[in-house]
């Protein structure tokens, strides 16, 4: 049951970032050049999700409990430390550079595209770099 | 600042954020999770392998979903400008630096702002003004 509830919801996660057009990295540009000839439709994916989400998730959160009878996993820091802001600036360079994301990466390399596929490599690549580092220096 | 009128596309977009929205609530609600695409994948990537299936379901699905797009409608649209160097370097920032800071466009973005989470909305605005700078030093200052 759980696992087609993840398979059904990143479905839905893809057609999402699909219909939106930010499984499209030129459009996600168009959205970061402010200075350019800019296209803010991007704005609207966010408020149209978080707006769809807030509800069930202050439901849940208020609950604390899921439509399974289990105790939903929310992350519990709230600490604004300098992994949060490295991290952050971090990532948001490299979404600049290609105007991939992780979820539209992953749907583009899906469309069968192989600049996107090779994208999604170096980033699992990345996320190894992370783990490696997290192991030796972060966790020690 | 000019408007690409010619681009903009606000009814798809918000409807395709509306997908997105319900597609994390559902997660949340019968799974109790947060579907963060970062660390959605990191969490196979690591030693940690619990919720391994569910994880790689939920991947599937965002894999499998622009070709049952392609069979059923259209050609999803992916257009991808960027050379072999600046792709991998990207890919390379986005994966080291979405798991550093815990998230990125969906984990902080969408499900840490529907949490009302203060935490998620400073890692929000940090990666979205380095997004905003990173396009204007390369297409504005260095002109690439």
């Amino acid at each position: 049951m759980r696992i087609l509830i993840a398979l059904c919801s990143g479905l839905i996660f893809g057609f999402g970032l699909i219909l939106s057009g930010m499984s499209n990295p030129v459009k996600v540009l168009g959205f970061l050049d402010l200075a350019g000839q800019w296209d803010p439709s991007l704005a609207f994916v966010m408020v149209g999700a978080i707006a769809t989400a807030i509800v069930p998730f202050q439901w849940v959160m208020r609950r604390q409990r899921t439509l399974l009878a289990t105790t939903p996993q929310l992350p519990t820091s709230t600490q604004i430390d300098k992994r949060l802001l490295i991290g952050s600036l971090i990532f948001g360079t490299g979404w600049g550079v290609a105007g991939f994301c992780p979820g539209p990466a992953l749907v583009a390399a899906g469309a069968g595209m192989p600049l996107a596929i090779l994208f999604v490599v170096a980033m699992l690549a990345g996320m190894g770099l992370f783990n490696l580092i997290d192991k030796r220096f972060m966790n020690a | 600042m000019t408007i690409d009128w010619s681009q903009f596309t606000p009814w798809s977009s918000l409807a395709g954020g509306i997908l997105i929205g319900i597609s994390v609530s559902v997660l949340l609600l019968w799974n109790g999770r947060i579907a963060g695409i970062s660390g959605v994948v990191g969490g196979i990537l690591s030693r940690n392998r619990n919720e391994l299936a569910e994880r790689i379901a939920f991947i599937a699905g965002l894999i499998i979903a622009p070709g049952l797009v392609w069979m059923i409608l259209e050609r999803p649209t992916v257009q991808i400008d960027s050379g072999i160097p600046a792709i991998i370097l990207a890919g390379l920032l986005v994966g080291l630096g979405s798991r550093l800071g815990s998230g990125c466009t969906s984990g902080h973005g969408v499900c840490g702002l529907a949490r009302l989470s203060v935490r998620s909305l400073v890692a929000t605005l940090t990666f979205m003004a380095a997004g905003f700078i990173t396009v204007y030093v390369l297409r504005h200052l260095l002109g690439v």
